[in-house]
């Protein structure tokens, strides 16, 4: 599968990161190799293969539903870009 | 290296048990090594102060009759793990001057068991490299140089800084983290010994996500039974993780110097690839010889599917890792860039703060991810890993173990493969199908290539067989008797 600019621009959209438009081209080219490399991927026989999306059998364990913890606002917040009285202060979302 | 540096963790933790020396002291004589080692850039961040309170408590504990396994032992922490209180960063200029306010459940374990923190440990930005040149730090340079050069060479990733460290004296262990090879490469690449144990041993509580899926914590030690030792610490169920497996520890270092005896050990034949260097072939043959003087029963076993292991990595991991890393949006912690608007923020401090091989990543797995690729790409590749998996499920029928080389090459030049990802991938060709398949594996030195460089050797487990591991290695490392030293150079 070849990636092209316009590919990169989209998923560079989607995942949030800002590429500046003479990244694209060497990113196409880039991606392109890697995903080209990874095609081969397409001779391998998975007929009727169980996905396999962890290395634990086990079942998700399950827990009281109960209040573990809670009301640490201060520790929370210490990393914080922008807080102000408890809360996070963020860019404005809505117009 | 002082005579305090230089020994095991065992005899460190014998002689701080008969008094000898005090954990003051060697905790000092370390912090002197590591002072002295700042060319390596093995640390980011040096914690002398945490140490020395460590250090006195850990003697006050001694002095009590109350030490732990591991009481007054200097080691190094992995900057993917959080320490409560110590900036972690991951490797990253994303997280910026992130403080955690809580400790990772792998270094509380330690820590409870009586270790000392010498500081953090350099890494590949978010583990996510073979070389540590992706750290937002600067690369890790090897303590090993080839003969007669004095050319500075990778120490292998993403745990460089933790295996540098080990191999240059400077630690006397350190937790590592392996989501396709991060424990095992840089461990062969550095003459030292290092297990990534069955994925749910040790609890990713606390330890920054890459792919959860195959991400494990392990030791990087300087022999078999000090890993063996860390391991013990480091293991055990943890409710905060719900891959945690509720399974009691053994006692690890119970299992090295044992016989191995009657044991079966597996060569997968897929494991001889083109392009690698006669050595590293004969070096393998020699671990064969040393295991079947040890009375092992050595043969030929398949596992087809293994060259598809990269490439399945390479959809899965790069998946895992784009939606773990979505959190980094610049509100609630790290870097924060400026911008005219919410959109622009998280993308301009995605931007500035991501590297260039996460970005890459992030937009390999946000690709295959996408709308009209996730059946061809990603359930594929999630079929592909099953089929490695059982491929090894049928090899452990009739072996007990397999043995192979860990790394298709010795360490290399920094610069090298950079510009090449794809080359950069191939340096865990031999490593990533343990992640895949969630299994435990160790390298452990096997000899030095013909410029002196270490080369090491892999030994795959059953899952949850973490001893068998700990026995082979051990019956291996003293037939290898390898005591090269890197020379000092720093």
């Amino acid at each position: 599968m070849t990636i092209d600019a316009a590919t990169v621009r989209r998923v560079a959209k989607l995942a949030h990161i800002r590429e500046p438009e003479e990244r694209l081209e060497p990113l196409a080219a880039e991606l392109s190799g890697i995903m080209q490399w990874i095609e081969q991927l397409g001779e391998v026989d998975t007929d009727g293969v169980e996905p396999m999306a962890s290395a634990v059998a086990l079942s998700l364990p399950m827990r009281e539903d109960v209040v573990t913890e809670g009301g640490d606002a201060g520790p929370v917040l210490a990393n914080a870009p922008g807080a102000r009285n408890g809360f996070f202060v963020v860019p404005k979302v809505v117009e | 290296m002082s005579e305090l540096t230089g020994l095991t963790l065992k005899a460190a933790l014998a002689g701080l048990a008969e008094r000898r020396f005090s954990a003051e002291e060697i905790t000092r004589a370390h912090l002197a090594a590591i002072e002295a080692a700042r060319p390596l850039n093995a640390f980011v961040l040096e914690t002398p102060d945490e140490a020395l309170a460590m250090a006195r408590a850990s003697d006050a504990r001694i002095a009590a009759g109350e030490a732990g396994p591991l009481e007054g032992a200097p080691i190094g922490i992995k900057d993917l793990f959080c320490t409560k209180g110590v900036r972690s960063t991951a490797g990253s200029k994303i997280l910026g001057n992130f403080i955690p306010p809580y400790e990772s459940t792998v270094t509380a374990n330690l820590w409870r068991d009586g270790a000392v923190m010498l500081g953090k440990l350099n890494m590949d930005e978010f583990a996510m490299g073979s070389s540590n040149e992706t750290s937002a730090f600067g690369p890790v340079v090897n303590p090993w140089r080839a003969e007669g050069s004095n050319r500075d060479l990778t120490p292998g990733g993403s745990s460089g800084g933790s295996a540098a460290a080990v191999a240059a004296g400077l630690v006397l262990g350190a937790t590592a983290t392996d989501t396709g090879g991060s424990i095992r490469q840089p461990a062969a690449l550095t003459g030292t010994v290092g297990i990534k144990p069955t994925y749910g041993r040790c609890s990713r509580w606390g330890v920054v996500a890459f792919a959860s899926s195959l991400d494990q914590a392990g030791p990087i030690a300087r022999t078999v039974e000090d890993a063996a030792i860390l391991l013990r610490s480091m293991s055990g169920h943890d409710a905060k993780d719900s891959t945690s497996l509720p399974i009691a520890v053994p006692d690890y270092p119970d299992f090295v110097g044992r016989s191995p005896k009657g044991l079966r050990i597996g060569v997968p034949k897929q494991y001889r690839v083109d392009g690698m260097p006669p050595e590293i072939d004969a070096l393998w043959e020699q671990g064969v010889a040393w295991l079947k003087d040890a009375g092992c029963e050595v043969v030929e076993v398949s596992l087809p599917h293994t060259r598809y292991a990269l490439p399945a990595y390479y959809i899965i991991a790069p998946a895992e890792a784009s939606s773990n890393l979505a959190r980094y949006d610049g509100m609630r912690y790290g870097l924060r860039a400026d911008g005219a608007n919410l959109n622009a923020v998280y993308e301009d401090t995605r931007a500035a703060g991501f590297g260039d091989e996460v970005k890459r990543r992030i937009l390999i797995g946000t690709y295959v991810l996408s709308a009209g690729y996730y059946d061809a790409y990603y359930l594929k590749a999630q079929k592909v890993r099953r089929r490695i998996a059982d491929d090894f499920d049928a090899a452990f029928q009739t072996v007990d173990a397999l043995l192979t080389p860990t790394a298709p090459s010795a360490a290399f030049g920094l610069g090298e493969n950079s510009a090449d990802p794809v080359a950069m991938y191939l340096n865990d060709i031999f490593t990533v199908t343990v992640n895949l398949a969630g299994l435990p594996a160790i390298s452990l030195p096997g000899g030095l290539d013909a410029a002196g460089l270490p080369l090491g050797l892999q030994l795959i487990g059953r899952a949850l067989d973490e001893g068998a591991l700990f026995t082979l290695a051990g019956a291996m490392e003293k037939a290898a008797d390898f005591r090269a030293k890197p020379r000092r150079w720093w």
